[in-house]
């Protein structure tokens, strides 16, 4: 208060600084900030503008284009779109990716699920959940080096406790049957705990008095988990599937480092397969037409995911 | 209140039933599974460890021994490019160069370069998204919310074009420069905290004649120091550990960040008989950086995915 009623007396009563100052000070409580609040967005939004509203647009373009990156874009219709519906390549991608999605998602989210009751119900222990959050801190390609060395076939620890257990040595990168499998359980290996502390967190806005008059009305863990757990937990369940489910499909680090597609197209996943075209045959308008189709894909999953497990909505009221 | 009577009812009507050899069982089985869990989650640290501290040439032999196979420093020395040819290969080394202090320094480069602009710029759009009235917040921040939808290959191509049209290939502003001023999650992120500060304290600041910016710097940023270095933290791991986009514009040498190093370490290394514990070592530098900061703010981040949600 004291700088307010010093500045006008040091300066003169008329001089425009102070005024203008006391009608933007009047005008931020009236209405509109306008132009401070243009200078605060304005990195911002070019990031944004840059980075993530013009390439969304030239994607959608080249889609419609033969562009090979070194030369210009010619404007092709709709061929790019005929020609993936009859590529081979295109399906299988498609298929193993949805493999990978079901396999990885499935064992995921049942592990996470039993490991966000466990710390629920049985510890509160910070040690614990900072060990099972470790895997997901590091990147995927060191997590994908140190399975990769793990699962080797002749002198990786695995297959050498497979051999002293008397269970016959798997190739699982060179196996095409196990190469999709192997490399959705390392990813479950990596994010379960991180999923496990989302589900817990929505454990915990699950009032522990329902726990309580529970069990005083004799109901067991089991019961309670099915009766009290499974349904107060659905939003919080769903939102976690449609991000868990949209990142799943995104999958590239591991299979870029371990087995490049390989063997033969068994682990040729969709983001496998547009980065080929791209950057070894320089397919831009061909990958981009892909990559509108995986976003049409990922964005009807997530809708539908939604809709289904009615996302929105909370039995808690 | 109603619950009360019923849950005291049921006490007295059914005392036997407090089954506790049941849950006793039920419980250790419940360890078991937590226990094993964490198991199998620390294990493969251990044997990351194990092996960088073995000699890849021993490793056949032992490979069922839990401790080092013929203990050495010899990986970390090749891998750090301090060993001269003639011992990396003795110790089943490839002999080529490779140079992961230079991969590391890079790294924290990147890393740092992206944490900085993002939350700092950020922060700026979230501050006018929470405190300021302006024609157009709602519909830019929707916009800003929508983006958060789609997939990063749909605008990463685009972006190599862009990039490689402005010359910055293989420099590391190329590598930096798309999550530089923003990313949609860190300004929704913040935006949910600056909503929460009291405005008297602001406008106590203006009436003594600061403006908004001095205001976003003194009061806004130190009074949500807590979630905006937890979204620092968040953001620097998330740059450390990425792998697509470096790939794609940051394969040369000079900028080379650890990621991308290691999977050309991998591609280069010969397919019958593979130098594991370089490999090993190499793959712990990349992550270790990671591990000492988790070793001192582990908690923060835990707690941040209890509030945040989603990163």
């Amino acid at each position: 208060m004291s700088t307010t009623t010093k500045s006008p007396a040091t300066r003169p009563p008329a001089a425009p600084p102070p005024r203008r100052r006391r009608s933007s000070l009047a005008s931020s409580w009236s209405g509109s900030d306008l132009r401070p609040a243009l200078l605060f967005v304005a990195p911002a939004t070019i990031g944004f503008l840059v980075f993530y509203v013009w390439p969304a647009i030239r994607g959608t373009y080249y889609s419609f284009t033969d562009f090979k990156v070194l030369s210009a874009p010619n404007w092709v219709g709709t061929e790019n779109y005929q020609r993936l519906v009859e590529d081979e390549l295109v399906w299988n991608a498609f298929g193993v990716t949805l493999q990978y999605v079901v396999i990885n998602i499935g064992a995921q989210t049942v592990i996470s699920l039993g490991l966000a009751v466990l710390m629920h119900r049985l510890t509160r222990s910070m040690m614990i959940r900072g060990a099972l959050l470790m895997p997901y801190l590091v990147a995927n390609v060191v997590v994908a080096l140190a399975w990769f060395w793990m699962l080797d076939y002749q002198i990786g620890i695995v297959n050498v406790l497979l051999d002293t257990v008397g269970i016959d040595r798997v190739a699982f990168f060179g196996d095409s049957a196990w190469a999709i499998p192997t490399i959705a359980m390392i990813n479950v290996w990596r994010h379960m705990g991180y999923t496990a502390l989302l589900i817990f967190a929505g454990l915990q806005t699950i009032p522990p008095h329902l726990y309580e008059a529970a069990a005083l009305d004799g109901s067991g863990e089991v019961r309670s988990f099915f009766k009290i757990t499974m349904p107060l937990l659905r939003p919080v369940l769903a939102m976690v599937l449609v991000i868990t489910v949209t990142g799943s499909f995104q999958i590239f680090d591991t299979v870029a480092v371990t087995t490049a597609g390989g063997p033969v197209n068994a682990t040729r996943v969709v983001y496998y397969y547009i980065f080929e075209l791209a950057f070894s045959r320089f397919e831009f308008g061909y990958a981009s037409a892909i990559s509108v189709v995986l976003f049409l894909v990922l964005a009807s999953v997530a809708f539908a995911q939604i809709k289904l497990l009615r996302a929105g909505e909370s039995d808690l009221s | 209140m109603a619950v009360l009577p019923a849950a005291a009812d049921a006490v007295t009507v059914r005392p036997r039933r407090t089954p506790r050899t049941r849950i006793s069982l039920g419980r250790s089985l419940a360890w078991l599974f937590m226990l094993g869990s964490l198991l199998v989650t620390l294990f493969p640290f251990y044997w990351m460890l194990r092996t960088a501290l073995s000699n890849t040439r021993a490793l056949a032999s032992s490979s069922e021994s839990m401790l080092p196979a013929d203990f050495t420093l010899g990986a970390f020395e090749r891998v750090l490019g301090l060993a001269t040819t003639a011992e990396a290969i003795a110790q089943g080394g490839s002999g080529a160069s490779v140079n992961f202090w230079l991969y590391l320094k890079n790294s924290l480069i990147v890393a740092t370069t992206t944490t900085v602009g993002q939350v700092f710029f950020c922060a700026m759009a979230a501050y006018a998204f929470a405190r300021l009235t302006w024609p157009g917040r709602d519909q830019l921040f929707f916009a800003f919310i929508t983006a958060l939808m789609i997939p990063p290959i749909f605008t990463t191509l685009p972006n190599f074009v862009l990039i490689r049209d402005l010359g910055l290939l293989d420099t590391y502003l190329g590598i930096v420069l798309p999550g530089l001023l923003m990313t949609p999650f860190s300004v929704f992120f913040l935006r949910q905290f600056f909503l929460g500060i009291p405005r008297e304290i602001e406008e106590a600041a203006m009436i003594d004649g600061a403006g908004r910016f001095r205001v976003f710097l003194t009061i806004i940023l130190p009074m949500s120091a807590a979630p905006v270095s937890t979204l620092a933290l968040l953001t620097y791991i998330t740059s450390w550990n990425d792998y697509f986009w470096p790939l794609l514009v940051g394969k040369a040498e000079s900028v080379r960040v650890l990621t991308v190093a290691l999977g050309i370490f991998r591609s280069q290394t010969p397919q019958g008989s593979p130098d594991w514990a370089g490999l090993m070592a190499a793959t712990l530098i990349a992550a270790l950086p990671i591990l000492v900061l988790y070793a001192f703010l582990g908690r923060r981040i835990v707690n941040s995915i209890g509030f945040s949600g989603i990163k």
